[in-house]
């Protein structure tokens, strides 16, 4: 029996595992978004802010993610649910490229607009959603589509902690010495990493001015 | 537009100094701009024209001294409401690129909440008043040349009908003889509109071309007003040395012709 066979013998427990796998990276990826962009905002319009933020979300990215794992175990409403923890982990992991390329893609806006629309008479906000965020958003999204894709690999080590996902197949495959199974949960996770990056990928491009 | 007796100076700056850790960018300077008249800033690069412009529609604040616009104190006024009943024209023209031109000229009418067809309206005839066809409203900047985003600049500027325009070397990144047409353009327009126009320039010929009066600055320091006949004849030096660097340019391309 080949992979193929066993992930087709198996097809009901993939695709639970897929869509337990998704949701992870889904509710993680938002929640990041809401965080990490309002930050990136926050930070490009506040320089002061800037290495402090960004040298927090570089080492929270520093940290083994087995190990973050581990450390948010104890935390008490967290602990409590492996999903919520491995949401939580997703999440920091995710922050770093949001708010880097929203800063990045802000900064990067021509100075000369900036001064025009002010010198215009837009207030701050107008001049925010008018002009400075859809001219960073293809930046803001490339900022996405990097943290969807690692945030689909790091999902899988969130089974290590009883979070489900596809990395159950990954761990019982280890303990079982079996390829197979290991590949039955690699294969998805890879197809999906893919499928993230394609229809982010797409995203980006349609949003894209001009 | 609030009232005001329409004899009384449009701007005013009252001893405005403007400071940046420590080094005086502008300093006592006093100044009034006179309704309808097109005041040039004339003077090298680091002498405080930019600066003392941008004091106008506060996108900086004096540091020092009081900026008047129609008798109110800036500090006092609402710097929204004052940024859009004053025109702005940078050299970088600054259009929006994801914006359409049409959007771009009517962005201060479309905020300021006028009806869609009067936008539609006032842009067409925005177009037609800096020279440029109906069919350039569908346009996005990049698809300008650089007169054109210029005239769209200009057209931005004048949207919602301010009497105040600010210019900032419009035409200083254009070729020179684009730059030719655009101040024709801008000196006929300015014949039908009698705007009260400060503008920048670092160009003696531009500012004798289109200025009612000529200010000369130097390090941060007002020099002199001036008309420009009387500027051509001043005997002030730093006046007298513009125009001799103007004539001594003349003179050696003439030399070169003969040689």
């Amino acid at each position: 029996m080949n992979v193929f066979q066993f992930i087709l013998q198996n097809r009901s427990e993939v695709l639970e595992l897929t869509l337990e796998h998704l949701w992870l990276v889904g509710v993680s990826t938002l929640l990041a978004m809401l965080v990490g962009i309002p930050l990136g905002i926050a930070i490009a319009h506040r320089p002061r802010l800037n290495k402090p933020v960004l040298a927090s979300a570089n080492i929270i990215q520093t940290i083994p993610s087995l190990a973050l794992f581990g450390f948010l175990l104890p935390v008490p409403w967290l602990g409590e649910r492996a999903d919520r923890l491995a949401i939580l982990a997703l999440i920091l992991y995710a922050l770093l490229p949001m708010i880097r390329n929203t800063y990045m893609g802000i900064r990067g806006v021509d100075p000369a607009v900036v001064e025009a629309g002010r010198g215009m008479g837009l207030t701050d906000r107008q001049l925010l959603f008018q002009v400075e965020l859809p001219l960073a958003l293809s930046v803001i999204l490339s900022g996405v589509r990097v943290a969807v894709v690692i945030s689909v690999g790091l999902a899988t080590i969130a089974a290590a902690i009883g979070a489900g996902g596809l990395g159950e197949f990954i761990f019982r495959g280890l303990a079982m010495v079996d390829n197979r199974v290991i590949l039955a949960g690699a294969i998805p996770a890879a197809v999906l990493a893919l499928l993230a990056d394609l229809s982010v990928g797409w995203l980006e491009r349609r949003l894209r001015p001009r | 537009m609030p009232p005001t007796a329409p004899e009384g100076p449009v701007i005013e700056f009252h001893d405005v100094s403007y400071r940046v850790a420590s080094t005086d960018v502008l300093c006592g300077l006093n100044l009034r701009v006179q309704r309808g008249e097109t005041l040039v800033l004339l003077g090298r690069s680091g002498s405080g024209k930019t600066t003392t412009l941008k004091l106008v529609n506060r996108l900086l604040s004096p540091t020092a001294g009081e900026v008047r616009v129609n008798g109110v104190p800036n500090r006092d006024a609402d710097v929204i409401r004052l940024r859009r009943s004053i025109g702005y024209v940078i050299q970088d023209v600054g259009l929006f690129p994801h914006f359409t031109v049409e959007r771009n000229i009517g962005l201060v009418p479309t905020i300021g909440g006028w009806p869609e067809e009067r936008i539609r309206a006032r842009v067409q005839e925005l177009l037609q008043m800096v020279g440029l066809g109906p069919q350039m409203s569908t346009r996005y900047p990049h698809q300008l040349s650089g007169g054109q985003r210029q005239r769209v600049g200009v057209a931005r500027a004048l949207a919602a009908d301010p009497a105040v325009l600010l210019m900032d070397e419009p035409f200083g990144a254009l070729d020179p003889i684009t730059r030719d047409e655009l101040q024709r353009e801008f000196l006929s327009l300015q014949q039908r509109l009698h705007k009260t126009v400060v503008f920048v320039t670092h160009d003696l010929r531009e500012a004798l071309l289109l200025g009612s009066r000529i200010a000369l600055m130097e390090a941060g320091r007002l020099v002199t007003v001036l008309a420009p006949p009387d500027f051509l004849r001043s005997t002030d030096p730093w006046a007298s040395a513009y125009v001799k660097a103007f004539a001594d340019g003349l003179q050696s391309v003439a030399d070169r012709g003969t040689s």
